[in-house]
């Protein structure tokens, strides 16, 4: 235990204020989550859709997020927005935004690609088989298409909740940044503390993912059935 | 095919378009005079609040104890300047790589993380009177203790760390002397331990450090090249505390005040014999 450095993470507060870190990250990535998956499911849909001008408004969109590293992201609209419009966004509030704008239009275009994955032929025999558009889509594309994008959009979740570390670079204390200050307060007295600490850390990402990911499995099982 | 190839060519171009006028927005935004970005020390007591960023894990100059309280040597003032203001301080955790940005949006009202004073940085935000001193350090066995360069012999090695200014400084000011460079810090305390060089150079609050923690080793050269300074930082044209601060940290000066914070936060780092090197009381480099 000594060697490992672990019992740094039971001096005064420190573990509880590991807990806060892993909250904060968990806040923001979840609600970043769910803004993204519900946007991104309307702007799938739009995508996938005929209209050239929608289609070509959410690939500059897409790309744009793509190439712009999260980090320039959390800046612009942490610092950028204060100093060309005079806003005062709290961090948090920064980062969902950032974090949401990436996950729409990655969640976006995994709903595009899961709706155009389904054969032609989907649509046909329903339409054949004497279904309105409105039940084509309900009954037979749409559960089609959840099922193809649930292994992605936990992917995608689970990066969300990964990046959340940057978030340090806007000011918040997440669980990343309690470990560093853990370890850093304890550089002398235990130098080896690091390895405890991040395998700590590594585990508290892993108890949450590791649900999401279940979750995700049992569903992608039942709606298989 | 080539349809598609011309989609995504103006998708790109019309997404970089968009960044170039994202990037350009904030960079001319920053001389918009009808806004100022900073507080005035007024406004500041009137508010009950001072916004201080500091760093959480830099130990012992800026750091969160296992209680979750800010400490160390930054802090310490900061506490300082919070209660001579009458204002509750509000600790805001920054990064090297966003100190400025925190400053030029106005986002806290004070740097007081171990900040650098240097010709570029000055000209981005306005520093305060310096409260410590930085300069270069050369650590060395005790057995075979390097008091001047000049010991240096042509065969001989010294550690660095590729990046630091201790290399910049000897490849510009001694390039007779052979440097050893490594990527890490982890790394050149291995091969110093190991003797693949005949001392190490690093910044002196470094080198110092190492002396305290580890037996055998010595400090011959605690203060090379120029010295530079560390000291508080405001926002750009925040003339109103600046002066404050100022006067405050020369006010602070007749009482000692730096020594103290010295000797209740580094002393147990840096030992007693440092204390002069480091601390700079009322403002004035000596």
């Amino acid at each position: 235990m000594q060697s490992l450095g672990i019992d740094v993470l039971f001096k005064g507060k420190n573990f509880a204020r590991l807990l806060e870190g892993l909250w904060v990250a968990a806040r923001v990535s979840l609600i970043s989550s769910a803004v993204s998956i519900l946007l991104g499911i309307f702007m799938g849909i739009l995508m996938a859709g005929k209209n050239r001008i929608i289609q070509g408004i959410f690939r500059v969109y897409l790309e744009t997020v793509r190439i712009m590293p999260q980090m320039v992201l959390l800046f612009i609209v942490y610092f950028g927005t204060t100093r060309v419009f005079g806003w005062n966004l709290s961090a948090e509030y920064a980062a969902v935004i950032v974090f949401s704008f990436w996950g729409t239009a990655e969640m976006g275009d995994l709903v595009r690609g899961a709706l155009i994955s389904i054969p032609k032929i989907q649509y046909d025999s329903a339409r054949a088989l004497g279904m309105d558009e409105k039940s084509v889509f309900q009954y037979v594309i749409l559960p089609q298409t959840v099922r193809r994008l649930i292994p992605l959009s936990i992917n995608l979740i689970t990066r969300i909740i990964k990046t959340t570390s940057l978030i340090m670079m806007i000011g918040m204390v997440e669980v990343l940044k309690v470990a560093q200050q853990i370890i850093e307060a304890n550089r002398r007295t235990s130098p080896n503390a690091a390895f405890g600490v991040f395998a700590v850390v590594f585990l508290m990402y892993f108890i949450v993912c590791w649900p999401i990911g279940r979750a995700a499995a049992y569903l992608e099982k039942r709606w298989a059935e | 095919m080539k349809r598609i190839t011309i989609k995504r060519v103006s998708a790109a171009i019309l997404s970089f378009g968009l960044i170039i006028v994202l990037l350009a927005g904030c960079g001319s935004g920053s001389g918009d005079p009808s806004a100022p970005a900073y507080r005035t020390v007024d406004e500041i007591k009137k508010s009950g609040v001072i916004n201080i960023g500091v760093f959480s894990d830099k130990s012992p100059f800026g750091y969160v104890d296992e209680y979750g309280d800010y400490q160390g040597y930054d802090v310490y003032f900061a506490y300082r300047i919070g209660k001579d203001l009458g204002v509750d301080i509000n600790f805001v955790s920054t990064e090297a790589a966003n100190r400025i940005e925190y400053l030029q949006t106005g986002k806290v009202d004070i740097i007081l993380a171990n900040f650098t004073v240097t010709p570029e940085r000055a000209e981005e935000v306005d520093f305060a009177l310096p409260y410590m001193n930085v300069a270069l350090g050369i650590v060395s066995p005790s057995d075979a203790v390097i008091e001047s360069l000049d010991q240096i012999g042509p065969d001989d090695e010294v550690i660095v760390i590729s990046g630091t200014t201790a290399e910049t400084y000897l490849e510009k000011n001694y390039p007779e002397i052979k440097l050893q460079k490594y990527d890490t810090y982890a790394a050149a305390k291995t091969a110093f331990e190991n003797r693949n060089g005949v001392a190490w150079a690093n910044d002196n609050t470094e080198v110092i450090a190492f002396a305290i923690e580890n037996e055998g080793y010595v400090v011959g050269i605690p203060s090379l090249g120029s010295q530079d300074t560390i000291a508080p930082a405001v926002t750009k044209g925040n003339e109103s505390l600046l002066y404050w601060l100022n006067d405050e940290i020369k006010a602070l000066g007749e009482e000692n005040f730096f020594h103290k914070d010295y000797e209740e936060t580094l002393l147990d780092t840096y030992g007693k014999d440092y204390e002069d090197t480091l601390v700079v009381e009322g403002g004035v480099v000596k």
